[in-house]
């Protein structure tokens, strides 16, 4: 019992550890690849090609005033920046990064906690954090928080739908809801449920990409129609919180996509730990590459598309694979 | 129908694939504060005030620069030396109402002001913006040479030639 929490402890943290340090230079890699996309340089002064941007970011994020609106609710406004940020990190704990390894003479599996329900305690995790946002746009009081905080809670639960039903089809065609599972399933690539669910695949990219506020649906903090959304009155490391967690989130996303349509870590001749951050690393260029070219949705369009389009082609992708999954 | 599954399947992969082509070619920026880009021939920034080759100021403060100034941004009084030749006692240009139009430069009939191609000379305090004499006259003995092609880069003969007190009227 002793070993299996110390064993679990110690990947719960690096991983946690991981994830922070990906958020972390996530935003270097955004703002270089952005840069480079719109012909221009970005930051390179801070370290080796500005390598050291991100500590200059956090320094600069702690010396900041924290900042309490006299009017607002506290506890919530307190609360609202950790129910956003923590439950971005959660979902990391079910997702498996390679097979089992050797150390020390034991067996460790590389997946924090081997979990049967793992998929649904991703998409109710992803919910919960619609939480944070809700708090945030509603306890400092102010018109601009409400309006992107209403604005982000509903455009994040009608995509939520979305995201759940792309990944029915998966859950259909696998039999299974353990990611473990799910990915020893998807030995070759002719097994990846990318070929197998292409519909479902592109489905969960469009809904990823709203359920994580990032452009082309990146309304709720749309820098040039509104102040700036749901996080318009923090500020100091309590604004750093949302930011990490909206980066955390992306992380998330790339990884359930990697682990459910691309085949986790399964790849030949690299080691599976290296495939697994290969293939998030190029999911992650697509957010940048997307939020490079397209550009943002109208808010009537955000909703029409969604549930005009997305869903009923969700609904219809579910009834083709439970016809396939039947005959 | 037929239009949206075109756009989604074509114009969007076709528009990402330009982006990702601009990602190899050379950005058009500088790297601003280590590089600086080329300055045009003829722009206009921080003033400074010539000397003549032996090290005298050509300003004689005639006054024509202040009076063409359209933002009124110069400030001038004259004195005189004991030889009798008139200079500007202060010359002060308030950097922060002047419009860098270049009048005083096109004025001067003493080729003494000029609009150089200095432009970082921001500030967290609006009294660093009045330059006095002391900040627009060129140091001398110069330390790098004149940008300037003057037209009389010697001064009038006739100065040279009086040897000593006021010139006799």
């Amino acid at each position: 019992m002793l070993e299996f929490a110390v064993i679990t402890g110690v990947k719960a943290f690096m991983v946690l550890n991981v994830l922070l340090l990906t958020c972390a230079w996530t935003t270097y890699l955004e703002r270089r690849f952005l840069a480079r996309m719109q012909s221009r340089i970005g930051p390179n002064t801070a370290g080796y090609r500005g390598l050291l941007t991100p500590i200059a970011d956090l320094i600069k994020l702690l010396f900041k005033e924290d900042f309490i609106p006299a009017a607002a609710h506290k506890p919530l406004y307190l609360l609202a920046p950790l129910m956003a940020f923590i439950p971005a990190m959660l979902p990391l704990a079910v997702i498996p990064f390679g097979s089992t390894i050797n150390l020390f003479g034991r067996e460790i599996n590389l997946v924090v906690s081997d979990f049967n329900l793992g998929l649904l305690f991703i998409l109710a995790m992803t919910s919960l954090g619609i939480y944070g946002i809700i708090m945030a746009g509603w306890s400092p009081n102010s018109k601009f928080s409400l309006l992107g905080g209403l604005r982000s809670s509903a455009q994040m639960i009608s995509y939520e739908i979305g995201l759940g039903m792309s990944l029915i089809g998966v859950i259909m065609l696998a039999g299974t809801l353990n990611l473990v599972e799910l990915v020893e399933q998807q030995s070759s690539i002719l097994d990846w449920y990318i070929v197998k669910q292409p519909v479902g695949f592109v489905l969960y990219l469009i809904c990823a990409f709203a359920e994580t506020n990032r452009s082309p649906f990146d309304l709720p903090e749309a820098e040039s129609e509104l102040v700036g959304g749901y996080h318009t009155e923090y500020s100091s490391m309590r604004f750093g919180l949302f930011f990490v967690g909206e980066y955390a989130n992306m992380v998330t996303v790339s990884a359930v996509a990697t682990t459910v349509f691309l085949g986790g870590w399964q790849g030949p001749f690299l080691p599976p730990v290296l495939w697994f951050v290969i293939k998030c690393f190029a999911f992650l260029f697509f957010y940048i590459w997307v939020r490079g070219s397209l550009p943002r949705f109208r808010y009537d369009q955000l909703m029409k598309f969604g549930w005009f389009v997305l869903i009923p082609i969700a609904l219809a992708n579910i009834l083709i694979t439970a016809l396939f999954v039947l005959l | 129908m037929f239009r949206v599954l075109k756009e989604v399947f074509i114009a969007i992969p076709k528009g990402m694939f330009v982006v990702f082509k601009q990602m190899f070619h050379k950005p058009v920026t500088v790297d601003y504060p280590f590089v600086k880009p080329p300055m045009a021939p003829r722009y206009r920034g921080l003033h400074f005030l010539e000397r003549y080759d032996d090290g005298s100021e050509r300003c004689v403060c005639c006054g024509l620069c202040a009076a063409s100034c359209p933002a009124d941004a110069i400030y001038m009084e004259p004195a005189e030396t004991e030889r009798g030749e008139r200079y500007a006692k202060i010359y002060e240009i308030n950097e922060l109402r002047c419009i860098f139009c270049g009048f005083c430069e096109e004025a001067c009939p003493e080729e003494a002001i000029f609009l150089g191609k200095e432009y970082e000379f921001a500030s967290s305090h609006r009294d660093n913006f009045i330059y006095t004499k002391d900040d627009l006259l060129v140091k001398w003995p110069r330390t790098k040479p004149s940008e300037v092609k003057f037209l009389r880069p010697m001064r009038r003969v006739a100065w040279q030639q009086s040897e000593e007190g006021r010139p006799q009227h």
